[in-house]
């Protein structure tokens, strides 16, 4: 089972060597802040090279876990240190060595209070969320889950805006009453597991063997879903997310829409459907409403908005509830779409917060109402911006299209209805964005202190062209990603729709087990009382 | 040849208790005027101690379940009590935490404490070495007195060196503490005199106890005994009141080995004393313990939460916390005796690292209130980052040594029952915020504190004391396999003894009831012919 084709642990220098790098800023004294911005630039830059590794080694024909490392860690209650990724994981792992290049870059000047800090607190945080993606040990993984929580407290705690106190808790509570649930389900998997097979373990794959009993696995699923949809954030689990992104510097709210929004969805996909198939099934109905009235509401909240972040922020709600749909469609193109979605949302929200903080850093306003004209000061801003724009609304020939159209087909197949009130609020995100970009971009230059505004720089132009770059790539010719992804969304189809099968079978068996002993015991009983010697004693 | 067999045939287990009195009657020779000279000379004793803990796990052999380096020898011949010391994988740990956090204490009160030191680093050496005697006892009257030798120094220590109302403190914790430990002395007392009856032995050896439990009857009597002389130590709802008082009118050392090391003999005694001599009534009261444990998780949170003056916070925290260790005792699995175990040292390491980060601010400002700060993180760095990182490993997050304890209690609590794993995950979710929500309050933000004068990042000697035990929290937390494996065959040995005796107890009393039948039944016809 154990299979790494490098012999070589690249999973965890993968996820020690941001771990290093705040390591090593620690020593850098905090004055040399040209220093530490370099070093962390470094790190990320270095880790993103090392996660190509994987890339180049991956083998898309199989849905198996592979890079796998596995050690004893807490010995006694079957904790292990246990690595390893699927295409699921790896594209993942790429978008957050990606954005986390991305993160050190657009606080070059953003940042100039207590750099050192700010930078340790993105290092660990990439260290967190790798970690969440490679974990294959149950208590791993939620032991990642919180590390990463951590750095994020303190990104929005210290460096953010005005609220940034009220944000900052409203954040740090949501999250964790969720992963506290998810800890119970954790355990009630564990004790369960145990109790069927009679090995008690938090190892995922092992855990992946046994079919759990209808009533546990709806109970478990409830509590996981509390912990993934808070982080999602699904429909009505939202209300952290516009606070904590409109009080976070920019390079947080790129890592939050980036990567820590994913980490819910990746948890529906990695425990909920396939551990959980029977429950998934029940509770899918009911997600894809959530998940269809998250996609409109959000859009109609992100039309309403004032301020650019906020807008962005409920985007995000809009998009994540496009992914939640595609995965809990069920079927191929549905959760293709969604992981792709994953990775698409990454990259455009991402960007879309990116040039935020560009005009942000330039004019301290994110009022729609403050702006208007930027065409014509700046020129080069407003060509990137309507890229990513389209992107995030979907446009053919970006990303968001390709996204898009694989978790409508998906729904379609699944439910029609919801399918087309999907696609309303995919024209709704056409309509409020394209509406903000005019009156960001277009029109005349309504205030002066906007007639003066530099274009960009070289260091943001560096910054946006790989993201664009990107946008087209996957857009025009998406096949590169989603043959990563194929292998293991194929098989998790299979795997729920197997479980499914399997849990409804162990379930009729039962049942007919408890009928064939009423059966055996009615007639046992008459033959009984008709023995020989029975009535001889008689 | 190597140092340690060389040291093979040494009492060691002796050396280690009385080396500190040793040095606590060695200060009280030195001329009142040399402080320096008292105090490096207590903290190199507690140093010196410490390392000669480390002996311990050295020579440990982790694969036999029961005592080593045992020293025994006849003390009052007539009443059967013996000088019996000894240390299995339960108390092993216990004694090298209360070692160490003997020098932490030492490193604590260097600057804070400048009243009376010659008496001051005195008695933190006798607590040293009662402390440790307890945990190495096995002889139930020789544990007894030193169980209520350790009172008499704390009481003096908050007593002398306590906060605005230290003797009304001091008092209270005296007389809870007293009567419950003369419960506590009553309850050996029935168990002496039982055990002699049935047997004809008349021990204090408690190895000797265990092998013959009691009637179930009388257990539940004993047990009660035992519990109100342990459940206060610990201290258990709705016996907890003396320990805001004393914690919050304790000198800062004297917070910390309250804490860290007395608050453990309670737990202690439990795991030592009630399950193996009287099974039946501990699973008997087992709901009743639960019940009460989770309560106090909770209630101790959510009391926690209100609070506004900082030590205060933590000495409730405590409550709840120990609540985790209780429930963990008597949800009956290995799992959960491992993490009560595991518990009871993070909790020392946590809350004792808490009251030395709250005790050195108070050093400079001589406030606590937590509205009297903001921002303090931009000012002290170093300390913010400690504070950080112990109020993490306090509320159990993974990674630190609190995940690990939480994570075996819960797992024990979830195999006791669903329902007791929920409610202590919301205490889990309690702890995070009353602790997170002190932090932001104390150091995010702008800076702003009441008092004058700038405040002064930790120096040398305190981020020395304060990394030490940021280092443990970590090496726990992420490597704990050393500390598990320590226990685990003396747990193992403990739950076999727990059943066995169970088991044993049961048996009599059932042959006792089906004797009294048989009496019954045979003077039955009996009767009747005479009738006839």
């Amino acid at each position: 089972m154990i299979e790494n084709v490098l012999n070589f642990p690249i999973l965890t220098v993968l996820i020690l060597l941001p771990a290093l790098g705040a390591i090593t800023l620690a020593f850098i004294p905090g004055r040399s802040k040209e220093a530490l911005r370099s070093t962390a630039l470094g790190f990320t830059i270095v880790n993103f090279c090392l996660s190509l590794v994987p890339l180049l080694y991956f083998d898309t024909s199989t849905y198996k876990m592979q890079f796998v490392e596995l050690a004893e860690w807490i010995p006694g209650i079957g904790v292990s240190y246990f690595l390893g990724i699927d295409g699921i994981s790896l594209t993942l792992v790429l978008l957050t060595t990606f954005l986390s290049i991305v993160a050190v870059l657009c606080s070059w000047t953003a940042v100039e209070e207590r750099v050192k800090e700010y930078m340790i607190h993105l290092l660990i945080l990439e260290t967190g969320m790798l970690g969440v993606f490679a974990s294959l040990d149950l208590i791993l993984f939620f032991l990642f889950w919180e590390i990463g929580l951590i750095p994020m407290y303190f990104l929005i705690g210290v460096w953010g805006g005005a609220r940034k106190l009220y944000a900052n808790i409203k954040f740090f509570l949501y999250t964790l009453f969720g992963s506290v649930f998810m800890l119970v389900g954790i355990l009630a998997l564990y004790y369960s597991h145990g109790n069927i097979t009679g090995e008690y373990t938090f190892n995922l794959l092992k855990l992946y063997e046994a079919v759990y009993p209808y009533n546990l696995q709806w109970w478990i699923f409830a509590a996981f879903f509390l912990g993934f949809a808070i982080k999602v954030p699904v429909f009505p689990f939202h209300t952290w997310l516009p606070d904590a992104h409109v009080e976070a510097p920019t390079a947080g709210s790129v890592i939050l829409a980036g990567v820590l929004l994913k980490m819910g969805t990746y948890g529906f996909l990695r425990f909920n459907l396939p551990l959980l198939a029977e429950a998934t099934v029940v509770f899918t109905p009911y997600i894809i409403a959530l998940a269809v009235i998250g996609i409109i509401y959000g859009s109609f909240l992100a039309l309403a908005q004032s301020d650019i972040k906020k807008l962005v922020a409920y985007s995000s709600v809009s998009h994540l509830g496009a992914v939640m749909a595609g995965i809990f469609a069920l079927n191929q193109q549905g959760i293709d779409g969604g992981v792709l979605q994953m990775i698409n949302h990454g990259i455009s929200t991402g960007a879309l917060f990116l040039i935020i903080g560009m005009i942000y850093e330039r004019r301290h306003t994110r009022q729609i109402s403050d702006f208007g004209g930027l065409a014509k000061v700046m020129p080069v801003y407003a060509t990137f911006v309507m890229v990513i724009v389209f992107s995030s609304i979907g446009l053919p020939g970006t990303n968001g299209f390709v996204g898009e159209i694989l978790i409508l087909l998906g729904l379609f197949k699944a439910s029609p209805v919801a399918a087309i009130l999907a696609a309303t609020g995919v024209i709704l995100g056409a309509a409020y964005m394209l509406w903000m970009y005019q009156r960001v971009v277009f029109g005349k230059v309504k205030h002066p202190e906007n007639e003066a505004l530099k274009d960009l720089n070289a260091r943001e132009v560096i910054i946006l062209v790989p993201i664009i770059a990107l946008i087209l790539w996957i857009g025009v010719y998406p096949k590169h990603f989603l043959s990563l992804t194929n292998a293991t969304t194929t098989h998790l189809v299979e795997a729920v729709e197997m479980n499914r099968a399997k849990g409804e079978l162990a379930d009729l068996a039962e049942r007919h087990e408890t009928l064939v002993l009423e059966h055996e015991e009615a007639p046992g009983h008459m033959t009984e009382h008709t023995t020989p010697a029975e009535g001889g004693h008689r | 040849m190597t140092p340690f067999d060389l040291a093979a045939g040494w009492p060691i287990l002796s050396i280690l208790t009385f080396l500190p009195a040793l040095g606590a009657i060695f200060i009280l020779f030195i001329s009142k005027e040399e402080t320096e000279l008292i105090r490096w000379t207590g903290l190199g004793v507690s140093v010196v101690v410490f390392l000669l803990s480390l002996y311990l796990p050295i020579t440990f052999d982790a694969s036999n379940p029961g005592f080593q380096w045992v020293e025994k020898g006849v003390w009052i011949k007539t009443f059967g009590i013996n000088y019996y010391m000894g240390v299995d994988g339960i108390s092993l740990l216990l004694v090298l935490l209360t070692t160490f956090i003997t020098v932490i204490c030492m490193l604590a009160s260097w600057r804070d404490v400048t009243k009376k030191l010659k008496a001051y680093a005195a008695l933190f050496l006798f607590t040293e070495t009662f402390s440790l005697g307890i945990f190495m006892a096995q002889d139930l009257f020789l544990f007894y007195v030193f169980w209520e030798a350790v009172l008499i120094p704390m009481v003096f220590i908050i007593g002398i060196w306590g906060g605005a109302r230290r003797l009304y403190s001091s008092i209270k914790f005296f007389i809870f503490t007293f009567v419950g430990s003369l419960f506590m002395l009553l309850g050996f007392l029935v168990v002496y005199y039982y055990h002699g009856k049935a047997t004809g032995v008349y021990t204090f050896d408690s190895t000797i106890l265990m092998l013959t439990p009691l009637a179930p009857a009388i257990q539940f009597w004993v047990f009660i005994a035992f519990f109100l002389g342990f459940a206060v130590k610990v201290p258990m709802f709705p016996l907890h009141t003396w320990l805001p008082d004393a914690h919050t009118d304790a000198p800062t050392a004297g917070s910390i080995v309250l804490a860290a090391v007395l608050l453990k003999l309670g737990t202690y005694g439990f795991v030592r004393f009630s399950l193996p001599l009287l099974p039946n009534a501990s699973m008997q009261l087992a709901p009743l313990m639960i019940g009460i444990s989770i309560f106090a998780i909770l209630y101790g949170a959510l009391v926690t939460i209100a609070q506004k003056d900082i030590k205060k916070l933590i000495a409730y925290s405590s409550v709840s916390h120990m609540g985790f260790v209780m429930l963990g005792i008597f949800v009956f699995n290995a799992e959960g005796l491992k993490g009560s175990l595991m518990q009871m040292i993070n909790h020392g390491i946590s809350t004792g690292a808490l009251f030395l980060l709250v005790g050195m601010i108070y050093e400079r400002t001589h406030t606590r209130t937590i509205g009297d700060y903001t921002g303090l993180f931009k000012e002290m760095p170093v300390f913010g980052v400690c504070f950080l990182v112990v109020a993490l490993s306090s509320m159990g997050m993974p990674s630190t040594n609190g995940f690990i304890g939480e994570l075996f209690v819960l797992i024990g609590a979830f195999k006791a029952h669903w329902i007791y794993a929920v409610l202590v995950a919301v205490g889990v979710l309690l702890g995070a915020v009353y602790l997170l929500w002190l932090f932001q309050r104390v150091f995010l933000g702008d800076y702003s504190y009441a008092g004058k004068g700038k405040l002064h990042d930790l120096g040398l000697r305190e981020t020395v004391t304060a990394l030490s035990l940021v280092g443990l929290i970590f090496w726990i937390g992420l490597y704990p396999k050393p500390f598990l494996n320590v226990m685990d065959a003396s747990l193992n040995k403990l739950a076999a003894q727990v059943e066995e005796n169970y088991r044993k107890a049961e048996a009599a009393a059932n042959a006792e009831s089906v004797t009294a039948m048989l009496k019954e039944t045979s003077a039955m016809p009996a009767e009747g012919s005479e009738r006839e």
